[in-house]
């Protein structure tokens, strides 16, 4: 699945996009933040108050709890300030 | 219905007059456009950065231009949100909408604006002499969402 990263989740992580494929056993956001947190600094600082940061699943609003089973785009930003 | 995202400015009247050309059954039009200000908590800035997540973002904005229109009769709506770097003074964002009375124009304008603040993905970063910072989320946006929800405070029952 292909990843989406804005603001200064992008910043910290470092890149605006990538495509990952998590392993089994992740099945839904939160824990796919806690995973993407574990794979090195820069996750770990984008990812370290996951709580406030913001996901939407093919382009569309979703929870921590959403499931990712069938994604194809998943991305991750703080909260918007847009207006 | 009309969302437009883009990054050259746009002209207010130009986009309200385009609702009205022709019609006869409007009687209010609401243009509500929003300015990037010369300063950001108390401090001066140079100008305004938007990014934004580009699909979603449109998406987005027409799904909440069709929750207004299913909850306020509305004749027409344009939503035009810019992108990229805005300097102090230029236009940010445009909402107009058309009813056949005030009541539902005024309604619906603000009911777009207070979810373009907090549900479309834009995010600002301010510019000023020392660098750039991200602009936070304030909780008064998000409380003047919540009160268009019924349970007033659970944003989940307008998704």
């Amino acid at each position: 699945m292909k990843l989406l990263y804005f603001a200064w989740v992008r910043e910290r992580i470092g890149k605006p996009d990538e495509e990952i494929e998590p392993p089994a056993g992740i099945a839904t956001v939160g824990d796919l933040m806690n995973w993407l947190a574990r794979r090195g600094e820069e996750y770990a600082h984008a990812f370290e108050n996951p709580q406030v940061i913001r996901a939407a699943i093919d382009r569309a609003h979703v929870k921590a709890d959403a499931a990712i089973a069938g994604a194809r785009e998943i991305a991750f930003f703080p909260p918007m300030t847009g207006g | 219905m009309t969302v437009r995202l883009q990054q050259e400015p746009f002209d207010a009247a130009a986009e309200a007059a385009k609702l009205t050309l022709g019609r006869t059954d409007i009687g209010a039009v609401v243009t509500f456009t929003g300015i990037c200000r010369g300063d950001e908590n108390g401090d001066p800035i140079a100008a305004l950065t938007l990014e934004h997540y580009p699909g979603m973002a449109e998406a987005e904005i027409a799904r909440h231009v069709e929750a207004a229109e299913s909850r306020w009769a509305l004749s027409g709506v344009i939503v035009v949100h810019r992108y990229g770097r805005i300097a102090v003074g230029e236009p940010i964002v445009l909402v107009v909408t058309a009813s056949s009375h005030r009541h539902d124009a005024f309604a619906a304008a603000e009911f777009l604006m207070d979810y373009l603040k907090t549900r479309a993905p834009f995010w600002k970063r301010v510019e000023h002499g020392g660098g750039g910072d991200w602009v936070e989320a304030k909780s008064s946006d998000d409380a003047a969402a919540d009160r268009w929800t019924p349970s007033g405070g659970r944003r989940e029952a307008a998704e």
